[in-house]
């Protein structure tokens, strides 16, 4: 090792920024079916996959400033962003996203409840829907038409803004010429596609388990679709990685051997176990067996939240290989460090859960004040829609 | 030592005057330093590096480095045959205390200095966010230490791992080719201190700088030249298993 | 205008947006270093900052300045090329004060040792000794000078 590369710059807060920003990119692609490609049947999760993409958005720059040495310097990527840097280009893309697309989404598609809200409710609730209606309280069929025609091009544009959230987050580690496991034109697709599976994953196990935590019925027709989703998606990112390795072994330049033994040894568990055996296999295998097999409701409704949990554990086991495996070799590629994970420090194991449970918060507020369910919309859709 | 008083009256006022002029803050405001006249390099000659860790050391004490952390180091090769491809290397402390007696005898046994290349084509500039790190006009990679966000993508991009984090000041920190002493027309600390001449400063604007013309005319290497970083530290006699 | 009818509230939309754009970049003109970007893109004040940092060695030429009778003998002997503080140690301070800052009396049994213990990995042509089998233990100025050290230049202890 250079004396320098023994202790690892990137925590495992940076492994915890990439699974959440890929939350937000997949589940903004989920509601995007709907929106944009007229899958009827994932209807009921549209809203809810909404909410929890902003639910994630919200919380997913705390660990980029926990990490920061000078947290209180970050505003400077606003101030004199360098052209030539990936990381650059993350505030403006991050604003971009959350203002233009995900909250005036959201806003209009919501702007009929808020009306009604702000004149139904009493209070704070009242004073808070009413700011929200920046003082417009249009909600004829032709003003609800505008607003059903600009959330969709919105959602056009959302789309292709999506990747770019999460893309840039794969460029910046795929264009480091210096770190061999990083450096690949592969890794923006590799993290756009992982982001897709688990952002399906995640909107679909929020489906399944609020709907029966508020005792209603669920849709198995969405469920099974956003099912299928969630298995060509994953058919998809396995080829992608599969593509990857089977390339590196293949050429095995300089820094194969270093890297093949790293990945047989220190990262044994976390790549091979985790990511790929309980992680990508096992939920491709139970999904296929529901789509090939004829399985009642409620087997299918188990394989699917056994597949969905393992799909997210083998998503956060990819994005802790790339960053933490990263940086576990040496340049040299003769020596290997390790990393020492603290507890209660500030990026510490710690600090991580409670950053991963803070968006379910925010989520649980967001869902308390902006209900999505099919059938608490205030307004039947069904009658103004073209 | 036996010196007349008469010849220290003489001889501490112009030592002092000397002194003086070099203690001049300021690149701009330094009466004989012009940033557009240099291009600073280096030259590490591997056939004349002896590991006895005074460029560390010095570094260290001239930069106030933290224990722990290097912006320059000493590596100890070991290659038993013709195998290049798998050199044992050590390099205990950075070399800041020499080494230890080789284990194996035999083999074919160097030491290399390491620092920042100062890479005219940097990887690290190119990817900090706010533009904290940076080349100067005359060549040098330097960390502007009120800038930095401490987002450690530069630590990253660098292919040499010559950077760190300053643990106090928890910004980038590295080699500056002891900027503060070059503008000054001192020598860094560690070319002043290597008792063998194996670090050797260069300024490859000027024609008449001896290493300039070192390089014009001997074999040189630099590390990783497939990075395609420019890289403006020179070796000399540099062996192919050096990683 | 018929195709805005009804669309009020997109345009209050769009005035916030714009309100905000206008905010940021008005703070941004008051933010923003006054000496950035004038070499490139960063602040051109800390290249001034860096090189006003402390020197702490002085560099030979300042110690030849005083001690030119050291240099008479050492530019004669094979130590010719090694600095002064390579073995004195950082004495910036000394050259500034040198009255009251006094540089600290050498141990020669470590000193040396550091660049003369053998070792495979030096120069073949280098001097370099085993120091136990050299000299048992005893202090190298016992027998050479440091500043002219080679046993036969005739300057000896």
């Amino acid at each position: 090792m250079y004396p320098n590369e023994v202790e690892l710059q990137w925590s495992v807060l940076i492994v915890l920024y990439p699974f959440l920003t890929g939350l937000v990119a997949g589940a903004f692609i989920l509601a995007s079916l709907e929106r944009v490609f007229q899958v009827q049947a994932v209807k009921p999760t549209y809203r809810l996959a909404l909410l929890t993409a902003l639910a994630f958005l919200l919380v997913a720059p705390l660990p980029l400033q926990l990490h920061l040495g000078h947290p209180e310097r970050s505003f400077e990527m606003y101030l004199t962003p360098h052209g030539s840097s990936a990381m650059a280009m993350f505030g403006f893309v991050y604003l971009w996203y959350l203002l233009a697309v995900l909250v005036l989404e959201i806003w209009l598609d919501y702007r009929y409840d808020i009306v009604v809200l702000s004149q139904t409710t009493t209070g704070w609730r009242r004073l808070l829907y009413r700011i929200l209606t920046l003082g417009s309280t249009n909600i004829s069929p032709r003003a609800l038409h505008i607003d059903e025609r600009a959330g969709w091009l919105i959602t056009v544009i959302g789309i292709p803004s999506a990747f770019l959230l999460h893309g840039y987050v794969g460029f910046i580690f795929g264009s480091v010429k210096a770190n061999p496991w990083w450096s690949s034109p592969l890794m923006p697709v590799v993290f756009l596609f992982s982001a897709m599976v688990s952002g399906i994953a995640v909107v679909m196990l929020l489906y399944m388990l609020l709907t029966t935590m508020r005792r209603e019925p669920i849709d198995m027709c969405c469920v099974d679709t956003v099912a299928k989703y969630l298995f060509y998606t994953f058919i998809i990112d396995f080829s992608l990685e599969m593509l990857d390795l089977i390339h590196r072994i293949y050429e095995a330049d300089e820094s194969f051997r270093s890297l093949d033994f790293m990945v047989h040894t220190k990262l044994y568990f976390s790549h091979i176990v985790v990511q790929i055996l309980l992680g990508t296999v096992t939920p491709i295998i139970l999904l296929a067996i529901t789509q090939v097999a004829k399985l009642n409701d409620l087997v299918r409704k188990r394989i699917y939240a056994v597949a969905g949990c393992l799909t997210l554990v083998g998503i956060f086991a990819m994005r802790w290989n790339v960053v933490i495996g990263g940086q576990l070799f040496s340049k040299s590629f003769l020596g290997y460090t390790t990393y020492k994970m603290g507890f209660v420090t500030r990026e510490g194991l710690l600090m991580a859960i409670m950053l991963t449970i803070l968006p379910f918060i925010f989520l649980w507020i967001l869902v308390k004040l902006l209900p999505p369910w099919p059938e608490k919309t205030l307004f039947a859709k069904a009658a103004s829609a073209p | 030592m036996t010196m007349t008083r008469r010849q220290l009256l003489i001889l501490l006022p112009a030592a002092a005057v000397a002194w003086d002029s070099i203690l001049a803050s300021t690149p701009e405001a330094s009466p004989n330093y012009n940033m557009a006249e240099h291009w600073w390099a280096m030259l590490i000659d591997i056939t004349k590096c002896i590991g006895c860790g005074s460029c560390v050391r010095a570094c260290q004490l001239e930069n106030h480095v933290p224990d722990g952390y290097y912006r320059t180091w000493v590596e100890r090769y070991h290659i038993q045959d013709w195998e290049m491809e798998y050199p044992k290397v050590d390099s205990p402390e950075g070399g800041k205390n020499g080494f230890p007696a080789a284990k194996e005898a035999g083999g074919k046994n160097f030491f290399v200095p390491k620092l920042c290349n100062h890479c005219a084509d940097s990887p690290c500039t190119q990817v900090c966010p706010v533009g904290a790190t940076f080349i100067s006009p005359d060549g040098v990679v330097l960390i502007d230490q009120k800038y930095c966000l401490g987002c450690r993508y530069c630590v990253q991009a660098c292919p040499y791992g010559c950077r760190f984090i300053n643990p106090q000041t928890k910004t980038a920190n590295k080699c500056t080719l002891c900027y503060h002493r070059i503008t000054k027309g001192l020598t860094t600390a560690c070319c002043e201190v290597c008792p063998t001449g194996a670090r050797q400063l260069a300024n490859l604007k000027n024609p008449n700088d001896p290493i300039h013309e070192f390089l014009r005319t001997h074999s040189v290497q630099v590390l990783k030249p497939q990075m395609a970083t420019h890289s403006k530290c020179f070796y000399y006699g540099l062996d192919g298993s050096v990683r | 205008m018929k195709i805005f009818q009804d669309a009020g509230h997109l345009f209050r939309v769009a005035a916030v947006f714009l309100v905000g754009l206008i905010a940021f970049l008005t703070l941004r003109s008051f933010l923003v270093p006054r000496s950035f970007g004038r070499y490139g893109h960063y602040r051109a004040n800390a290249i001034t900052e860096i090189a006003a940092l402390p020197v702490r060695y002085a560099g030979h030429q300042v110690c030849e300045g005083c001690h030119a009778d050291v240099l008479d003998v050492k530019s004669k002997g094979v130590h010719k090329g090694v600095a002064c503080e390579s073995c004195h140690g950082a004495l910036a301070a000394h050259a500034d004060d040198p009255g009251s800052v006094t540089p600290v009396k050498l141990d020669t049994a470590v000193l040396c040792v550091r660049c003369h213990q053998e070792s495979l990995a030096k120069p073949k042509n280098f001097p370099q000794v085993n120091a136990v089998e050299h000299s048992g233990g005893a202090a190298c100025n016992t027998c050479h000078q440091p500043h002219s050290p080679a046993m036969n230049v005739g300057v000896t202890q």
